[in-house]
């Protein structure tokens, strides 16, 4: 019982990604028609701002130090932050500590207006072409934008780790009543868990009980209609581009501590995001948040060793074989509109 | 060497040796190892009075694209070696090539068994250590640091080399009396390993063995402590964690969670002998931080080709494999070495290496724990994790 409670929670926290960027891809599906394959390298970039803010905080003036001598016996070279100088040693080091979370304040502003320059220099161009020219384009764009980050960060993953109140793990199985150590979760798994439930409420909250956000409802519903009534559509919907590239930056920043950003990990998500999107039902947003969450504890599940054990590479396949149950029995998906995806 | 891809760091590094070893040929810089190498063969004025030049291809650590990569530095640049290469299935696919081509191919960053086992070549030769020489460097040091009773779990890569390293850890680790609790293949496309950490936490074993290479292993160890499994108790034993073979480069994506992780390296820039002084002076001089093994073996393997055509006095290829079949060399930062003749494999000692608990800077991150002896690590030819291959005969080309 305890196993399986375990590969739930770690089912939650994978599918906590996977709904985040599925909630993007679907945004910018239902508001603007389209198959956005940058959208993993938008989380990528949202996990290189934490490294970005990282490299700024530990940015400083070097002294030589004699005592100790670096690889070639010349001595080391010792750098004092400019933050500890300003602020002080331990505000300084408070600072660095909590990179992560801080990196939030810039990757937001900084994703947002990505996703403006991405919509009205590329994207815009391609709004009546057929999906397989914005497939081809956007997944251009992500190639483009990791060879980008590649060149400036080099391949290897680059260490971004949580805040040290956060770091190792907690018993989480004692509070459910269970033997101690039985369930033993990492904190900054349960932080991102808590984090994604609050961004996905906070973007359907934006949706619900603004006036943009009726008006952009209205839109993903009926564009032409809402374009007579002289509401300028297209202006809310770039603004929903750069929400949704947010969304997934902010996703992507603070996935950081869980595994070290690289310049691949958008492409690692994007496949599996577009599965969870089909699967939750193109266009729908509680669908993509649903079947965020439903196939991650799947993929964890799949995981196990009895089940491995049973079907012999399950883990690697089993998502795929719930999209072609989904697409052949209800191509709409899980939450989908009736007729989207199914004329 | 791949220039992009997720070896791309260790390509570049291979790539920064490569100019460095040309240099060293032809005269410019300090010399590097060519002044601690044992034969006194090559004095500055290239190969056989003929200066060294190159071209360098990305492999994009795929074995299709270094196959064609290679194929295409044969036909149109007239390449007479290729070498580099930064995975077993790149390293097995242009030595194919070069045995058909009759080239010679010295293989650059290349661990699973087949290299030099089911795959060898009569044109090929490995200067790096393989998946059995890790194993048999590592057992005894985990039996000294462990004990005798242990019961082991592994992540296994599921691609050849993954199931090579398993195999030979394992093997390895029964003979002197632990346990294998569990293999549990991984996908190599896997990015997020928790769903494969929890199962342990409930499956009695005491050591977890990550077979995972790069990126994955990266990410498979962040998990595993992420998940508390470094300060659990199991069986009344400190539960630990063993990664068999360790990437400089990717020990730094670790971070803190590579402290005190037992594993295994060919060959570290920390070693106080003077080849690899040497060669650090060079390397670090020239680029501004040390050499990562992967420059280390690719640096070795161009001087040894060079050296042999020398001796041979000539670049047919069979009178270089026959100049390095069985050839005895030292001063390259490995101590006494040898190419066997058997399998093109080169026998030296090989280093255990552990994550380093007090990093002076970011490339202090593995402390040397034990030279292991090439005794140790040395098997017969004939040895059932290198079984089914022929080196065949040496093709000399056109």
């Amino acid at each position: 019982m305890d196993a399986l409670l375990l590969q739930v929670l770690n089912g939650l926290d994978k599918g906590s990604a996977y709904a985040l960027i599925a909630l993007g891809l679907t945004l910018i599906f239902g508001t603007l028609g389209v198959v956005n394959f940058a959208h993993g390298a938008l989380f990528m970039i949202g996990a290189f701002c934490a490294v970005i803010l990282n490299g700024l905080f530990r940015m400083g003036f070097e002294t030589l130090d004699p005592t100790v001598l670096d690889f070639l016996g010349n001595p080391t070279k010792v750098t004092t932050t400019y933050i500890e100088t300003w602020f002080g040693p331990e505000l300084g080091a408070a600072l660095i500590d909590w990179t992560v979370p801080l990196s939030l304040l810039l990757t937001v502003p900084v994703m947002v207006l990505i996703g403006y320059v991405m919509e009205r220099g590329l994207i815009k161009h391609f709004y009546k072409r057929p999906h397989a020219d914005q497939i081809l384009v956007t997944f251009g764009l992500a190639i483009v934008l990791q060879e980008v980050i590649k060149a400036f960060f080099g391949a290897n993953p680059i260490p971004t780790p949580a805040p040290e109140a956060f770091q190792g793990s907690f018993d989480f199985g004692v509070w459910l009543g269970f033997e101690v150590n039985a369930i033993i979760y990492p904190w900054w798994r349960m932080v991102y868990f808590v984090f994604s439930l609050i961004i996905i409420g906070a973007v359907f909250a934006f949706l619900q009980f603004t006036t943009f956000g009726m008006v952009v409802r209205a839109g993903m519903a009926d564009r032409e209609t809402v374009g007579l009534l002289g509401i300028n559509i297209d202006r809310r919907f770039t603004l929903m581009f750069g929400l949704a590239a947010a969304v997934a930056g902010v996703a992507g920043a603070m996935y950081g501590p869980i595994n070290s950003p690289n310049y691949h990990m958008g492409m690692d998500f994007l496949v599996l995001s577009f599965v969870v999107v089909v699967v939750g039902g193109m266009g729908s947003l509680p669908g993509a948040v649903l079947a965020g969450f439903l196939l991650g504890i799947v993929e964890s599940f799949a995981s196990l060793n009895e089940v491995k054990s049973i079907m012999p590479g399950i883990d690697q396949i089993i998502i795929y074989l719930i999209a072609i149950g989904i697409l052949l029995t209800r191509p709409r998906g899980l939450m989908g509109r009736r007729g989207v995806m199914e004329e | 060497m791949p220039l992009s891809g997720p070896y791309a760091d260790e390509g570049a590094d291979q790539l920064r040796a490569y100019e460095l070893v040309v240099e060293h040929l032809n005269g410019q810089g300090d010399g590097g190892m060519i002044g601690t190498f044992s034969s006194k063969t090559l004095d500055g004025t290239g190969i056989l009075g003929k200066k060294v030049a190159f071209v360098s291809g990305d492999t994009q650590t795929k074995a299709d694209a270094a196959r064609a990569t290679a194929k295409s530095m044969i036909e149109k640049d007239g390449a007479i070696m290729i070498t580099g290469g930064s995975s077993s299935s790149e390293a097995v696919a242009v030595q194919g090539l070069c045995q058909e081509a009759g080239i010679i191919f010295m293989a650059g960053l290349t661990h699973a068994n087949d290299t030099t086992g089911k795959d060898r070549k009569a044109n090929g030769f490995r200067h790096f250590f393989n998946c059995y020489m890790s194993a048999a460097a590592l057992a005894p040091v985990l039996e000294k640091q462990y004990g005798k009773e242990r019961r082991a779990y592994h992540l296994t890569a599921d691609y050849n080399w993954g199931w090579s390293q398993q195999l030979a850890i394992s093997q390895a680790t029964e003979a002197m009396g632990w346990a294998t609790v569990e293999n549990v293949l991984t996908p190599l496309a896997s990015t997020d390993f928790s769903a494969y950490i929890a199962p342990v936490l409930n499956s009695g074993a005491d050591v977890l063995f990550l077979n995972h290479y790069g990126g994955n292993m990266v990410n498979s160890l962040t998990a595993a402590v992420q998940f508390g499994l470094r300060d659990k108790q199991v069986n009344g034993k400190q539960m630990e964690i063993v990664v068999p073979l360790y990437s400089e480069l990717m020990a730094q994506g670790a971070g803190e969670n590579i402290r005190g992780i037992l594993g295994s390296s060919n060959w570290s820039w920390q070693l106080q002998d003077a080849g690899t002084q040497a060669f650090v002076k060079s390397f670090g001089t020239k680029y501004g931080f040390p050499p990562s093994q992967a420059a280390h073996t690719c640096y070795a393997q161009a001087l040894l080709y060079a050296d042999a055509a020398n001796r041979a006095g000539t670049f047919n290829p069979c009178a270089i494999v026959e100049a390095l079949e069985g050839y005895a060399f030292d001063g390259l930062g490995n101590g006494p070495t040898v190419y066997r003749a058997d399998d093109h494999q080169c026998f030296k000692d090989v280093l255990v290496m552990r994550g380093k608990e007090a990093p002076a800077n970011k490339f202090d991150v593995l402390e040397l724990v034990e030279v292991t002896p090439v005794a140790q690590v040395t098997y017969a030819p004939d040895h059932p994790q290198f079984a089914g291959g022929e080196l065949g005969t040496c093709n000399p080309g056109a």
